[in-house]
């Protein structure tokens, strides 16, 4: 079995595993992450987002030897305290129903917010297309979204 | 106006869930009616503080409650300690959530029904209104003084005439002490003291779900675990032929793979083929490679084209005469407005988003459980009775769902991941693939309905006739799981003449609830011809459906069992749907609003939807204007984000969902053909409460039926395509 180190939420691991599994079972299986989840296994939902050199990815496209040394964060290692401004308007929007997607949702508006830190309503609603919720949160996600970018903006000018 | 009464007797209760379930058997354990049996139950520390199994208070003052219920995304995790912590006058935010396992003195532990709140309500309220009366006598008798002079106050005992208080923490060894009191001589709230009911509060688990560390189903590790995939026939309930399963044995990671003989019930152990891997990737890997010969013999003639032909042959002839009130031929004879049409939904997968799955661990002669189900105790005996396990040997942890919608009131994963630990000396965690989950449900089954109505010279709605065409399963008989149409459907018991046939296709899909179970068909159908009616008669949508309804008063039942129905309550939500929307201000060319309102589940709900639909034949809608009566709300949050995933489930179900079958076999295997609504679809959603003195009732379900007609006749409004066959994609919006 090959072995690969991960550059992952600012520190190293190295497992042992195939060569074709995905990150997303690297995490949940062998690392004991499991804030990323399994939606479809086709890069469909978005459950499975995480930041790849900061960019939002699919975690269940992703074999583990085309990572090399790339910078991955999963939704455990977006923040020290879980007070990310995104985090934090989740918690004050009470945007979960069953919660199950939301880790992938926070993910995407997470990388998105960093290129884009004053979006329009349309460019949330483009940005977070490809998260899937089944409980159907999106009202409260958009609403969440914008307020952790006029948070993000604040802290910005502080 | 007089309140409903609710039905919370053993028989209304199993005729309830019989009604919700169409066949799944819960586990009955109604509360006792003295708390005192279950005192200690949860802690047997003597200076703990634990009057019933609700509620733990140690000398340090941490107030722990018990969250009785399955958590699948409802809100009861929240929502069900809010009760208790008003009673128990403590401060919600410092108060510890513990999630129950399945026990047997808590009263029924199950998510199904919106019964959550209606079934604990006033047992929470009593549980909590009990451990204050004991705080307080606990704290007159460590001062002398009489038990009316003492109040609370956000968890402290206070004695205003000495300005003394103590808190609750400080008083629990000595509440440990005392007699428990008989509940019917405790005092309850008024409302006007509440101050936890009602309010927002956001879900207990919100701060762990953001951060990825809140634990589903699928996320359970044990030590020593292994990971396992289950294959089952393509066609339901087909048996295995051959498979090379030698094969998969040799595939890395694999430990052992083996074929399981089903039992022949539809709902429990399917055969298939079980992999137990090292990793989930090593099982779907190996499953991957699974070939298999299947006995699919079942499953010919078993389409959804071949189902469409038998409905259209049925729907020539006359169904079984299933009600029959007034004269309805001589009602269309002399009726100033006749028109027919012919409805049609189709079969839906409440694909959950966290697919099914289930974590076992046999040791020690018994089975212990990590599951998302919906219904435990009904787990619980299919395990028992599936492999002859004495009840006693089997426990059930509950395990946050990432959804439910009905999808987990059936509990085939139980007992696959039984069937499999029992063989490996090992904890196992069961994981279906999106495929596994997308092929193997229990689908909200498809409708056919051949319907004519009329109106009279006067305007009046006089007459309906409905020919139904349901399945049944394996039967010509009798409908299958979430295929009944009640008599009492409105509108029957509204008109003078009303008649309703039925038909039924024998299928061997198995069916089963989906949120809001029939209601989730029917009032597409119901409140879509109402509406083709009024515009028929040239009468507006929202008068007519007052007139339809008229005057306040309760109709029974009739048959005596089942809800009686509030005209009062529903043209209030009606009504006031209406005037929030801004009915009948004029709108651009092209756009249109549409109304629609249900009754089930005890909530009464109309929603206005007001959509846009280009010339080209694109739809999008703009805002729905949803309001509910389901009496007092408990988390006003929680309320509203019911509410709004009800829109857009709804819409999402209406507009693109359809599950359809090739010889038995599920089309569907995953979201790219199956999909749910996304964040640019969404509609802004306005939510309105009429908190009526009623009782209080649940809020998962009422909602969802409303939206797909609210959708389809404000389309109609917007661009004069009338829907009747869902989902709306199969529409041509096109229009100039």
């Amino acid at each position: 079995m090959p072995s690969y180190t991960l550059n992952l939420n600012g520190g190293t691991r190295t497992v042992a595993v195939a060569a074709d599994t995905p990150l997303l079972w690297v995490l949940r299986d062998h690392l004991n992450l499991t804030g990323t989840k399994y939606g479809c296994g086709r890069g469909l939902c978005g459950s499975c987002t995480i930041h790849f050199n900061g960019t939002a990815v699919r975690s269940c496209m992703l074999p583990v030897s085309d990572l090399g040394d790339a910078a991955l964060t999963t939704i455990e290692g977006l923040s020290p305290d879980g007070l990310n401004a995104l985090q934090t308007a989740w918690c004050e929007h009470d945007v979960p129903q069953c919660g199950y997607c939301q880790a992938g949702q926070i993910m995407t508006a997470a990388a998105f917010l960093r290129d884009n830190p004053t979006p329009t309503d349309d460019e949330i609603d483009q940005a977070l297309a490809g998260n899937l919720c089944r409980c159907g949160t999106y009202v409260r996600i958009r609403s969440a979204v914008k307020a952790a970018a006029v948070a993000l903006q604040k802290e910005g000018g502080q | 106006m007089k309140p409903l009464p609710l039905p919370v007797s053993r028989r209304d209760f199993i005729r309830v869930s019989s009604l919700a379930g169409g066949g799944f058997v819960l586990s009955l354990a109604l509360p006792n009616n003295s708390l005192g049996q279950a005192a200690g139950a949860l802690d047997d520390t003597a200076k703990v503080f634990t009057p019933s199994p609700f509620i733990k208070i140690t000398p340090e003052g941490i107030i722990t409650i018990l969250a009785k219920n399955p958590e699948t995304g409802q809100g009861v995790k929240t929502s069900l300690p809010m009760i208790v912590a008003e009673e128990l006058d403590a401060d919600f935010s410092t108060i510890v959530i513990e999630q129950a396992a399945l026990r047997d003195d808590v009263g029924a532990q199950f998510a199904g029904g919106s019964r959550s709140t209606p079934d604990n309500y006033m047992l929470l309220r009593r549980a909590g209104a009990t451990a204050r009366a004991m705080l307080i006598t606990a704290a007159a008798q460590i001062w002398s003084v009489r038990v009316n002079e003492l109040t609370t106050d956000n968890g402290r005992v206070v004695h205003a005439a000495t300005g003394r208080s103590l808190t609750y923490g400080q008083l629990a060894t000595t509440a440990a002490t005392l007699p428990i009191p008989d509940e019917r001589n405790v005092r309850l709230k008024s409302d006007s003291e509440f101050r936890v009911l009602g309010s927002r509060v956001g879900g207990v688990d919100n701060p762990d779900i953001v951060t990825g560390r809140a634990q589903f189903g699928m996320d359970i590790k044990l030590p020593g675990m292994v990971y396992a995939a289950y294959t089952k026939c393509p066609v339901f309930g087909g048996k295995l032929v051959r498979a090379n399963i030698d094969h998969l044995k040799t595939l890395p990671g694999v430990r052992d793979a083996f074929a399981v003989e089903g039992t022949g019930d539809i709902t429990g152990l399917l055969p298939g083929v079980a992999i137990v891997a090292d990793s989930t990737w090593a099982a779907f890997s190996a499953k991957a490679q699974l070939e298999a010969e299947w006995d699919e013999r079942a499953g010919v003639g078993h389409s959804t084209a071949s189902y469409a032909a038998r409905a259209a042959e049925l729907g020539r002839t006359r169904g079984e005469p299933v009600r029959n009130d007034g004269d309805v031929d001589a009602a269309f004879n002399s009726a100033a407005t006749t028109i027919e049409a012919d409805y049609f939904y189709p079969f839906l997968n409440h694909a959950t988003l966290e697919p099914q799955g289930c974590t076992a661990w046999a040791r020690d002669g018994g089975l212990e459980f990590w599951t998302t189900s919906q219904t435990p105790g009904s787990g619980r005996d299919l395990v028992a009775s599936t492999f002859n396990l004495p009840k006693e040997s089997l426990k059930l942890n509950l395990i946050r769902a990432g959804g439910g919608f009905g999808r987990r009131l059936r509990n085939d994963y139980m007992v696959e991941v039984a069937a499999i630990a029992l063989r490996v000396n090992a904890p196992v965690k069961l994981t279906w693939t999106r495929e596994d989950d997308m092929r193997h449900c229990f689908f909200r089954p498809a409708g056919f309905h051949h319907l004519k109505g009329a109106v009279d010279a006067a305007g009046q709605f006089s007459a309906w006739h409905n020919h139904f065409i349901t399945f049944g399963f394996n039967s010509t008989q009798s409908p299958t799981s979430g295929g009944g149409l009640s008599p009492d459907e409105l509108p029957a018991r509204f008109i003078p003449n009303y008649r309703l046939e039925q038909s039924i296709i024998s299928t061997m899909v198995p069916t089963g609830p989906l949120r809001a179970p029939g209601s989730n068909g029917l009032a597409f159908v119901m409140q879509s011809f109402i509406d083709e009616l009024a515009h028929a008669a040239d009468r507006d949508p929202v008068e007519f459906r007052l007139e339809l309804l008229g005057e306040d008063r309760l109709v029974p039942p009739t048959d005596g069992r089942g809800a009686h129905y509030s005209t009062g309550r529903m043209k209030g939500v009606v009504s006031k749907a209406a005037a929030e929307s801004g009915w009948g201000s004029p709108l651009p060319r092209g756009e249109g609003r549409g109304i629609a309102f249900h009754f089930s589940h005890q909530g009464y709900v109309a929603m206005v939807a007001h959509v846009a639909v280009s010339t080209e034949g694109t739809l999008r809608v703009k805002h729905v204007t949803a309001v509910a009566d389901v009496g007092p709300i408990i988390n006003l949050s929680g309320a509203e984000n019911q509410m709004q995933g009800s829109v857009i489930d709804g819409l999402g179900m209406a507009w693109f969902q359809e599950i359809t079958f090739e010889s038995g076999r599920t089309v569907q295997s995953n979201f790219h053909d199956f999909p749910l609504l996304r964040l640019p679809e969404s509609p802004a959603i306005s939510v309105h409460f009429i908190q009526s003195d009623n009782p209080p009732t649940g809020l998962g379900e009422p909602g969802y039926p409303v939206v797909p007609p609210a959708i389809c006749n404000a389309i109609f409004a917007a661009c004069g395509q009338r829907i009747r066959t869902l989902p709306i994609t199969k529409n041509d919006l096109r229009w100039a």
